[in-house]
């Protein structure tokens, strides 16, 4: 077992309020991730539930059992932050084999352990080695094998893979999903970084100033935000907002564009509206006959795709083309828009319009 | 405005370290040319020599068709953004844009004018009469620039002037210096260790690699066929597949029965890896046509894509990409297929592209 529940967390450091009601049930086994910028609380919530830090209000429980003011030691979690944190004059046996050394485990469990999760790992080559003679994602590897060498109720992870090169933390998110499919333990994780979100969670939670804004698995997250800063949270190239209202059947825009209104937008006319485009569901390759008039920007070859910036009047979209796609600055062009696909928020709330035709 | 032109640059530190090894570049007049690579490539120094911040120890660097080898930085007519704002702490935006102007001892009302242009042009009217600390740190890079651009240089060089940013304005700004410099036409060296920012903004990109440059390229030559083994790992992500060929009866074969195209002028009896992209392989249901049999390992949903890592009895997993309609889940049994062109293959020995 390895639920971990957090009920109304509220933690403030003088005038900030860091954690503003935070609600979080981690089901047993689940690779779970806090998404969210800087400053959104995710540390902290981190944190609050390792029992590192005391709480203004809310609860922890785990396993169903209230563990709010239980030591951390007693909460049976392990943690891994983004540094290290090795001892630098041990072997990577000697830190691994140290919280089970520090539970008093007989030398040949201690052994044993340690060489099941150096395979897990693929460190066995490493064992002998001090921090000074290993290269950072190896350093990075030994840290989760000395959280993962125990059997903790749950694994907490602090950005670990943020100090680690782009090729690295690419093998590591795999590694991660595969070592936590094989463990099938519960992991707790915490980014800022959408596409480690996507790619490893099963559940996300996206945080901001401190509330939890949507809990789901990376698809509804990516293609069901719950608000327009969900929208522009999540996914990349962001997704692009325009001003607009309905009015009868037409979406009209802020910058004089019209649309017909997508069957499942419930608005009423004239209250303002947001139409949310994600690259992919734009085109400017295809033709048809809901599309938008306006001027190439710019064009951004990433290599396997383009993305083509278009302003429509003062505001951009964001396509995605093929990879060979050209063009020049100024030159009109006619953005095709998959309506089916499009998202509606209401433009003073945030909050999403009727996703349930979706 | 003008081209750089830089011929065989060294750069021999006293303790023996040799930052840049005989660099040369040619840099066109308007030209968004970009040095990409990893912390101690090389690229800050070459940059620096370029300002004159730095003196190379050999190799000569033209401004247009000056020699600037003995020109002091203030006279190369070049203006320079750090990764850090710089800005006068107790300088209004406004002031802190006309100080290079005032410097020049440019007359008031051309001051005015000037900064107001670019005022307008990167959006910050109503950030004139603020103080760096009352400006966010995205707002500051913006005052930043507009210093830089306020002057009209013959040329503008970054050094990796969007680093301090976060991800989404990254990605804003970068958008506006790309049209920034094409609506000015000023010649822009850029340098960058995200390959990203190198692709969507450079018209051309070199790629350094221990002081030496391994490419140069616009996006889609270095993407699509990276001159060596580094600059394969270095460009997309995730990284190109490199998968170990063997060459017979007219076709390369892979570890598990994996078959692509060879391009021409294959050398033979060499040691040779395949750099294949994971968009250009597929995951299908098992047993389709032209398929090996394949496991999947994990699946990462990205939204509008899926990277597939497959495991298909080559030793090293492969990426696929996908687009997000085509689901399979870890561990499901799948067909792998290469689906696009002949792959830039690479001597496992030198590690440069051999065909």
């Amino acid at each position: 077992m390895g639920t971990v529940a957090a009920h109304g967390l509220r933690k403030s450091f003088g005038d900030v309020q860091a954690l503003d009601g935070v609600d979080l049930d981690v089901p047993d086994g689940s690779f779970f991730v806090v998404l969210g910028p800087s400053g959104a609380g995710k540390t902290t919530t981190l944190r609050a539930i390792a029992g590192l830090e005391k709480l203004d209000g809310g609860s922890v429980h785990l396993d169903g059992r209230d563990a709010t003011n239980d030591t951390p030691a007693a909460r049976d979690l392990a943690m891994v932050f983004q540094s290290y944190a090795l001892y630098p004059r041990r072997t990577a046996y000697d830190n691994i084999a140290s919280p089970l050394r520090a539970r008093k485990a007989s030398s040949s469990d201690i052994a044993a352990a340690v060489q099941q999760v150096s395979a897990l790992l693929h460190i066995e080559r490493l064992l002998q080695r001090r921090p000074a003679q290993m290269s950072g994602g190896e350093m990075q590897r030994v840290a989760l094998a000395r959280a993962l060498v125990r059997r903790p109720r749950a694994f907490l992870m602090d950005e670990p893979l943020t100090n680690l090169d782009l090729k690295l933390r690419v093998e590591m998110r795999t590694e991660l999903t595969r070592i936590h499919r094989t463990l099938g333990g519960t992991f707790l994780y915490v980014t800022n970084d959408q596409v480690e979100a996507l790619s490893m969670a099963d559940h996300i939670a996206v945080l901001r100033d401190g509330r939890v804004q949507q809990v789901g698995t990376p698809t509804e997250v990516y293609e069901r935000p719950a608000n327009q800063w969900v929208a522009g949270f999540v996914g990349s190239p962001r997704i692009s907002l325009l001003a607009c209202r309905a009015e009868g059947d037409r979406l009209v825009g802020a910058e004089g564009w019209s649309l017909p209104r997508p069957r499942w937008t419930t608005a009423e006319d004239g209250r303002p509206l947001l139409l949310g485009l994600r690259a992919e569901d734009v085109s400017v390759e295809k033709r048809g006959e809901t599309a938008l008039a306006g001027e190439l920007y710019g064009l951004e070859p990433l290599g396997d795709r383009t993305v083509v910036d278009v302003k429509v009047g003062s505001e951009t979209v964001k396509v995605k083309a093929r990879p060979t796609v050209t063009g020049t600055p100024g030159q009109r062009v006619s953005v095709t828009v998959d309506l089916d696909r499009a998202h509606i928020f209401d433009a003073g709330t945030g909050l999403a319009l009727s996703t349930t035709g979706r | 405005m003008a081209g750089i032109d830089v011929t065989s640059l060294h750069k021999k530190y006293p303790d023996g370290t040799v930052a840049v090894e005989h660099v040369d570049l040619s840099i066109g007049d308007g030209e968004l040319f970009v040095m990409l690579g990893p912390s101690g490539c090389g690229k800050t120094t070459t940059l620096r020599a370029m300002a004159g911040l730095e003196r190379q120890t050999s190799g000569d660097i033209r401004i247009g068709r000056t020699l600037v080898n003995d020109l002091p930085p203030a006279e190369r007519d070049i203006a320079m953004v750090f990764q850090f704002y710089a800005l006068y702490p107790h300088l209004r935006t406004r002031d802190n844009l006309a100080f290079p102007l005032r410097a020049e001892g440019k007359p008031e009302k051309e001051v005015r004018e000037r900064v107001a242009e670019v005022a307008r042009m990167m959006q910050l009217e109503r950030l004139l009469d603020r103080r760096p600390h009352r400006l966010s740190g995205g707002e500051q890079q913006r005052v930043a620039l507009a210093r830089a651009l306020v002057r009209r240089p013959q040329a503008f060089l970054m050094d990796e002037p969007l680093t301090n940013l976060d991800a989404e304005l990254r990605a804003d700004v970068r958008t506006e210096i790309k049209h920034l410099q094409a609506e000015l036409g000023t010649t822009m060296v850029y340098v960058t260790h995200d390959q990203v920012e190198a692709m969507s903004l450079g018209h051309r990109i070199a790629i350094l690699n221990k002081g030496r440059v391994e490419q140069v390229g616009t996006p889609l030559e270095v993407y699509d066929r990276p001159a060596s083994l580094f600059c394969a790992a270095f460009i997309g992500s995730p990284p190109m597949n490199l998968i170990e060929v063997q060459v017979a009866e007219g076709a390369l074969h892979g570890p598990g029965g994996l078959v692509l195209t060879p391009p021409d002028g294959l050398p033979r009896d060499r040691s040779l890896v395949a750099g294949v992209r994971p968009e250009a392989l597929e995951v299908t249901a098992p047993g389709a046509d032209r398929t090996v049999p394949a496991r999947v390992v994990s699946a990462e949903a990205l939204g509008d894509e899926i990277i597939y890592v497959v495991d298909h009895g080559g030793g090293t997993d492969v990426r696929v990409r996908m687009p997000p309609t085509v689901r399979f889940a870890a561990d499901e049994q799948v067909g792998l297929r290469h689906a696009g062109g002949t792959p830039p293959v690479y001597d496992t020995s030198t590690e440069e592209l051999v065909a």
